[in-house]
């Protein structure tokens, strides 16, 4: 479900909780579903459970997903996307599309682009 | 929680151990990292009570190990070189453990029975070194220990077993709340096990972090400053730089946010932020100078 990359130069936690994130945000895992308790984790990563307890943490704070106490943690609905990650990924964006104009990409290209991914 | 405090050992007038304070928080797994000869095994054989201080306390959960055999009976230790009795098969090590041990689970020898594959009526001497490791962990975990002290715990384990064995480890440590102690030079792996991380050299801990602060606090950058600055400016607190063609790469004592506010005043072309891993940590805070990889050519 989540896999290291062991080449990868983001520590640890970083990689499962973008991991989880992704899983999130691409729908794998629903609103309101239950993720693997961090015992579970811990023992099928072989992690230390910190490690993903700080993961489980950040993706609270981010609004991601929520615990129940005594029950383990579950997957928020996409209504609690958080502004700062928009703001992150826009600037990103921003990066790519630079780079591709850079590289000579006309702006229809980058429309039809836009256009593509989120049809109105 | 284990705690060592100015602890002192001399062999022959030798200090192996100058002074090491460190202290471990109940339910961490703390990695024990050093260069050869730091006095990592030394330090590890005063916390299982093999060896008697020359000054300093050794406390584990407030308490002295040196002749403890009430609190020994909570630990379970793998040392580096491990000792069973001659012809002795697991089975009759497994009867001597349960002796000492009292909580020691049948039920869980039964379980780990699956995962190591041994032939437990083999004498141990006969097996190979990786299968009497396995026949180590397998011995130890049955003890149910609160406190787990592993020196150089996965040496000679094939990379399915050393999975298997962290798995248990850390199984343990999330349910049971185990306290793990571990010395080792893999610091990939560390990395993935550990919280805590203590570096010794010449006797003593030269820092105890837990990893997470490790990581925030220094950070590697790659610049490429502006045209007409050739040099790293000096007033900058660098640990370390190199440079290949306009690209300086950095390594800095502070969070990756501040060292990017601090070289955004120098109008930088690019400012990229990469975190250290555990090797990189190792081996500049162990300074440069007089511990580092020479350039030699033979």
């Amino acid at each position: 479900m989540i896999s290291l990359n062991y080449r990868d130069s983001r520590p640890i936690y970083e990689q499962i909780r973008d991991g989880l994130r992704k899983l999130i945000v691409t729908g794998a895992l629903g609103a309101d579903e239950k993720l693997p308790s961090v015992r579970a984790l811990a023992a099928q990563l072989a992690i230390n459970p910190n490690t993903i307890q700080r993961a489980y943490n950040e993706l609270e704070g981010e609004g991601y997903i929520y615990s129940v106490p005594g029950k383990g943690s579950f997957a928020a609905g996409n209504t609690a996307a958080d502004s700062a990650r928009r703001a992150e990924l826009l600037a990103q964006v921003q990066e790519l599309l630079s780079e591709l104009r850079y590289l000579g990409a006309s702006q229809q290209e980058l429309l039809d682009l836009v256009k593509e991914v989120c049809p109105s | 929680m284990i705690e060592v405090n100015g602890l002192v050992k001399c062999f022959d007038g030798f200090a192996a151990l100058d002074g090491a304070t460190l202290s471990v928080p109940a339910g961490s797994v703390y990695g024990l990292v050093g260069p050869n000869g730091a006095g990592k095994s030394t330090l590890i054989r005063h916390l299982t009570g093999i060896f008697r201080q020359d000054a300093g306390t050794v406390r584990i959960s407030g308490q002295d190990v040196w002749e403890n055999a009430a609190l020994k009976a909570r630990m379970a230790s793998i040392p580096d070189d491990w000792y069973y009795f001659l012809q002795s098969s697991i089975r009759d090590m497994m009867r001597l453990y349960r002796g000492f041990y009292p909580g020691f689970s049948m039920e869980r020898y039964e379980k780990l029975k699956e995962v190591f594959h041994l032939d437990e009526k083999r004498p141990i001497r006969r097996l190979s070194k990786g299968m009497q490791k396995q026949a180590a962990f397998w011995l130890a975990l049955c003890c149910m220990p609160d406190y787990l002290i592993l020196d150089e715990p996965v040496d000679g384990l094939d990379p399915v077993m050393r999975r298997q064995v962290w798995s248990l480890v850390l199984a343990d440590v999330a349910q049971r709340g185990t306290t793990v102690l571990v010395s080792s030079h893999n610091l990939r792996e560390l990395e993935d096990v550990c919280d805590h991380v203590g570096i010794m050299d010449h006797g003593k801990v030269l820092l105890e972090r837990s990893l997470a602060q490790l990581q925030d606090n220094m950070v590697k950058l790659q610049v490429v400053f502006p045209d007409g600055m050739t040099e790293v400016p000096a007033e900058l607190p660098v640990l370390h730089a190199s440079r290949i063609g306009r690209i300086h790469t950095l390594i800095m004592r502070m969070s990756a946010q501040e060292a990017t506010d601090l070289l955004a005043g120098y109008n930088p072309l690019l400012v990229d932020a990469v975190p250290l891993t555990l090797e990189e940590i190792f081996i500049y805070e162990l300074g440069g100078a007089d511990y580092a990889v020479k350039d030699i050519v033979l």
